[in-house]
């Protein structure tokens, strides 16, 4: 699929955030968002999810048969888990994948179960969500990402509180995401080692490097 | 569809884990209903001819306890925006999440009612259409009561906010759930009342989620 955005306009609280942003985005590539802080990151994400109706300009898909709402074609994974600390670590895993549903010859299990080794958390399976530590949750909130296919990936600071290593499963995990042609748009203060990622400086003046 | 029920699944499967919701709300139900005869007397017609009221107003008290949670644990956590990038309309996650609170919360406390009722001498052939009417109007409680959660999500102590705005809506379902009582006990008709009481649930079922899903985007913007 191709992502369009052309003279987006967000506003927050009666202030414009982001002001005539345009980009496109084809299968395979990744866009980092960069910026200071309230530079709009978050907001565009949002916007893009469909939680926020832009002020002006337009959002759209195009090389696409089906007609989708783009919510419905991404994954969000912001700043919040979206985790359930009374549940165990697969059941979390499990409901979002039952939830967020897709089409696979695996089963529900056995995709939770890749998901989550792939994240390192196979271990830790079986425990409540709530014993997890910062980073584990994170892995957690990522492994859906794993579990769920889904062509555009919107992550807001996704590895805020991981280690190196984990550092290096979500690249992989990217990595692998656009090898299969995914999209992905990431937004970040730390330098994240993506291949030949386009970037996006959000600020008083936009402009695509 | 699989959707929905994972999403019932889930909330129901937190409502028994987390357990203090309904524990609170049956608590409530039990104290706020054993201390009125200590209050007013061991007068037995007096408690009897007033027990389906207080019953029904003290389960519509006890259901608003835990109304706040419906969205606010998930808006809280990050849930709520995860939930709105699914196959579900927010229709029917409103829906989902009502009808878990239906479940979890109304039901047990319908059914707690008829204990409830023997601390206030309420006559042996009410005890039928108390539990009867209370399991056909409690659904306007928890799909009304979804569009105050809803509208609340983001005021801190929404909990008295909750109790303002939709207790004035429960006032249909009060009069015809205790009309329907009434005319069981008395010569009246009791099919118009109960046939009313079931159209207040079956339209709030319907409008409810509707305005909780419009009051929930306005609230993720």
């Amino acid at each position: 699929m191709l992502l369009v955005v052309e003279n987006l306009v967000l506003s927050r609280g009666g202030r414009t955030v982001i002001d005539g942003l345009s980009f496109r985005l084809k299968d395979g590539e990744a866009l980092l968002l960069t910026g200071a802080n309230g530079a709009g990151k978050t907001t565009l994400l949002r916007a893009l999810a469909g939680f926020l109706q832009p002020a002006s300009g337009e959002i759209r898909v195009e090389n696409e048969d089906s007609d989708f709402e783009l919510g419905e074609r991404c994954h969000y994974v912001g700043h919040l888990e979206g985790i359930k600390p009374h549940l165990t670590v697969s059941e979390n895993l499990l409901f979002w994948a039952a939830y967020l549903g897709c089409e696979t010859l695996l089963s529900l299990g056995d995709r939770a179960a890749i998901a989550l080794s792939q994240f390192g958390l196979a271990p830790l399976a079986d425990i409540p969500a709530g014993y997890l530590s910062a980073g584990q949750k994170r892995r957690l909130a990522l492994a859906r990402l794993a579990a769920v296919h889904r062509p555009l990936w919107l992550l807001d600071e996704p590895a805020v509180s991981l280690d190196a290593a984990s550092v290096g499963l979500l690249i992989d995990a990217v990595k692998a995401h656009r090898a299969d042609g995914g999209l992905t748009i990431v937004a970040t203060h730390m330098p994240l080692a993506f291949e030949n990622a386009k970037e996006v400086r959000l600020g008083p003046k936009e402009k695509l490097a | 569809m699989s959707a929905f029920f994972a999403l019932l699944v889930r909330d129901l499967r937190l409502a028994v884990r987390q357990g203090g919701a309904l524990g609170t709300a049956l608590g409530f139900y039990l104290i706020v209903v054993a201390m009125l005869p200590l209050g007013l007397g061991a007068d037995l017609n007096l408690l009897s001819r007033i027990a389906p009221g207080v019953l029904w107003i003290a389960l519509l008290l006890s259901a608003l306890l835990s109304l706040g949670r419906v969205f606010e644990s998930d808006y809280e956590d990050g849930s709520l925006d995860v939930l709105a990038t699914g196959p579900l309309p927010l229709e029917l996650v409103a829906v989902a999440k009502a009808l878990a609170h239906w479940i979890s919360t109304s039901v047990p406390l319908a059914l707690l009612a008829p204990v409830l009722g023997i601390l206030l001498n309420l006559e042996l052939l009410a005890y039928p259409a108390l539990v009867a009417t209370m399991l056909i109007g409690t659904p306007a409680i928890s799909f009304i009561g979804a569009i105050g959660a809803a509208l609340t999500l983001k005021a801190r102590r929404g909990g008295l906010l909750i109790a303002l705005l939709v207790l004035p809506l429960y006032v249909p379902t009060l009069v015809f759930g205790i009309a329907s009582i009434r005319a069981m006990l008395g010569p009246d008709d009791v099919v118009a009342p109960l046939l009313i009481l079931t159209a207040i649930s079956l339209g709030a079922i319907i409008l409810g989620p509707l305005a909780a899903a419009s009051a929930l985007r306005a609230q993720m913007q």
